[in-house]
């Protein structure tokens, strides 16, 4: 074989491997928009916007998938709140202040949390956490969105941290001397220079940390339980557009309006997903040009 | 020796190592007060360390020890009860690398100062006009006070780190090979600045140049191999050092 057709097929399989992402969101797009298309008819898209998901019922259906989003937004919002000082805070000490001797001991910690299955940090939260939730602050039930919230927070600061603690990493060592040269401390250093010159990568890091505690599903399946209503209470229970999915795909009949209803609920899903990540590269863009 | 008699910093004795390596060796020196002495040797000579002693830079490097004495106006800056901040605030230093920061021009020179406690705009505005003024470079960027200091050219962005100096008043500036990475354009503006700051601060350069040291400082110091080996009036120095190795690098025989 001449060494120019042995080029030629070695690029081509590397641009195969290349592509086969392109072509599985969109395989991914068509799957999603043709099972979900009948419902257009009947019941119709206005059936979504509704206060009520009540799914399978003797008397009448709900495909209101609007306490799902406010659920998915509540658990998101609490987690991103507890996710962004520990996250931040613990990248900056891990990267500028930590001695070589508490970097060895936090750094394997931090990857050991990241790589806990969720379904043992779900268990954790069901059996540990709960009920700590529950007599802490007087509730019915430890089910609540704040313990799923704590949990996910929990799950998604080891990527803040060590996304973090890179784009800290790789501020010019130049900038700290220029800082410490004109009588800066070393936390005036960290906070006035370091800090702002990594914050595009810091923002980078929360926005993958919140697209992983915004898609997160069996956690949220586990703690926060499950009930579909409308309520900005962080100590409600509440249902996230997630845990429906999973929980009621396994047993809906095939083709019927509650599993099209199922299939808007994973479009409504991508789509946030999707403008969170166009406006992270956004922010991102924004804050590179300066 | 030279001795002077009013010196405005002391070296005695100063032997320096990074870890077990020792990269100065009994240095003793006075620099002399409003004046420019220049540092001059072969890589690696030590001349950029000795800078670095001046301000405590080589604090921040892990496993470096010293001993010796270095006073500036009579007092020991490695005493215990040496105000780091208060050092650095009166010893400037710029770099060989431009570094201003990521920030615009304005907070770039207001930086200082702020993090000294000047909250009052008037003042900080008053102290960015006079500091730009004072590195020759308020006349090119007055009326892009906003811009990113990045976007400045490579000559300006080391006038604005002078700048960014200048404005937390020191008495003493040291410069690391500041013009090395310039073009011959911007190298002349740096040494016109460097003639003009002589007349109010005490001014310490390291530099690879020969010519730009003759041309430059009042003072030459030679170094090599950790050792100073002759320091003299640069005039003295460029025509007839008293040692034979100064002279065959002053001669390019090598080095």
């Amino acid at each position: 074989m001449n060494y120019r057709l042995r080029e030629r097929i070695i690029k081509r399989v590397l641009m195969g491997a290349a592509s086969t992402s392109i072509l599985v969101v969109i395989l991914i797009f068509l799957f999603l928009g043709k099972e979900a298309f009948p419902f257009i008819y009947e019941p119709g898209l206005s059936g979504l916007w509704n206060k009520r998901w009540i799914p399978v019922s003797f008397i009448q259906e709900f495909y209101g998938i609007i306490p799902l989003i406010t659920g998915s937004v509540l658990v998101t919002i609490i987690a991103v709140v507890i996710m962004i000082p520990f996250g931040v805070l613990g990248a900056i000490y891990v990267a500028e202040i930590a001695t070589a001797w508490e970097k060895n001991i936090l750094k394997p910690f931090i990857e050991i949390l990241a790589g806990i299955p969720s379904v043992v940090i779900g268990f954790f939260g069901l059996v540990v956490l709960s009920p700590v939730v529950k007599s802490l602050f007087g509730l019915n039930t430890g089910l609540t969105a704040f313990t799923g919230a704590l949990l996910l927070a929990l799950m998604a600061i080891p990527t803040v941290i060590s996304i973090s603690e890179d784009a800290i990493h790789s501020v010019p060592q130049s900038f700290k001397e220029a800082s410490l040269a004109l009588g800066a401390s070393r936390l005036q250093t960290i906070w006035r220079v370091t800090v702002p010159a990594a914050l595009p990568g810091i923002i980078a890091a929360i926005m993958l940390g919140m697209g992983r505690v915004i898609g997160e599903t069996m956690v949220v399946l586990m703690v926060t339980g499950n009930a579909a209503k409308i309520s900005w209470n962080p100590f409600d229970s509440v249902r996230t557009m997630t845990a429906t999915i999973a929980a009621e795909m396994g047993e809906v009949a095939f083709g019927s309006t509650h599993y099209q209803a199922l299939f808007w609920v994973a479009i409504v899903l991508l789509f946030i997903t999707f403008l969170l990540n166009v406006v992270a590269q956004k922010v991102l863009k924004k804050y590179q040009m300066r | 020796m030279v001795n002077f008699d009013n010196p405005k910093i002391i070296v005695k004795q100063l032997d320096f190592y990074y870890g077990e390596v020792q990269a100065l060796f009994d240095i003793s020196l006075q620099i002399p007060e409003k004046q420019v002495t220049a540092l001059i040797g072969p890589s690696g000579c030590g001349k950029s360390t000795f800078l670095r002693m001046l301000n405590r830079m080589n604090d921040i490097i892990p496993g470096t020890h010293h001993q010796g004495k270095i006073l500036i106006d009579n007092s020991e800056i490695y005493s215990d009860n040496t105000d780091v901040v208060q050092l650095r605030k009166s010893v400037g230093m710029v770099f060989q690398k431009s570094n201003p920061f990521p920030k615009s021009v304005y907070d770039n020179i207001a930086y200082g100062p702020r993090i000294h406690g000047i909250t009052d705009k008037n003042v900080l505005n008053e102290i960015v006009e006079k500091s730009l003024q004072g590195a020759a470079l308020w006349d090119e960027v007055k009326d892009r006070l906003d811009e990113s200091a990045i976007s400045l050219s490579g000559g300006q962005q080391q006038r604005l780190c002078i700048a960014r100096a200048l404005a937390v008043e020191p008495e003493i500036i040291l410069m690391d090979e500041p013009a090395s990475a310039l073009d011959p354009k911007s190298t002349a503006r740096i040494e016109n600045l460097i003639g003009e700051l002589r007349k109010e601060y005490t001014i310490v350069i390291v530099t690879h140049n020969m010519q730009q040291a003759a041309r430059v400082s009042d003072m030459t110091a030679f170094f090599y191999e950790g050792n100073l080996i002759e320091h003299d009036q640069t005039q003295t120095i460029f025509t007839s050092p008293a040692i034979k190795q100064t002279e065959d690098y002053i001669t390019g025989r090598f080095g």
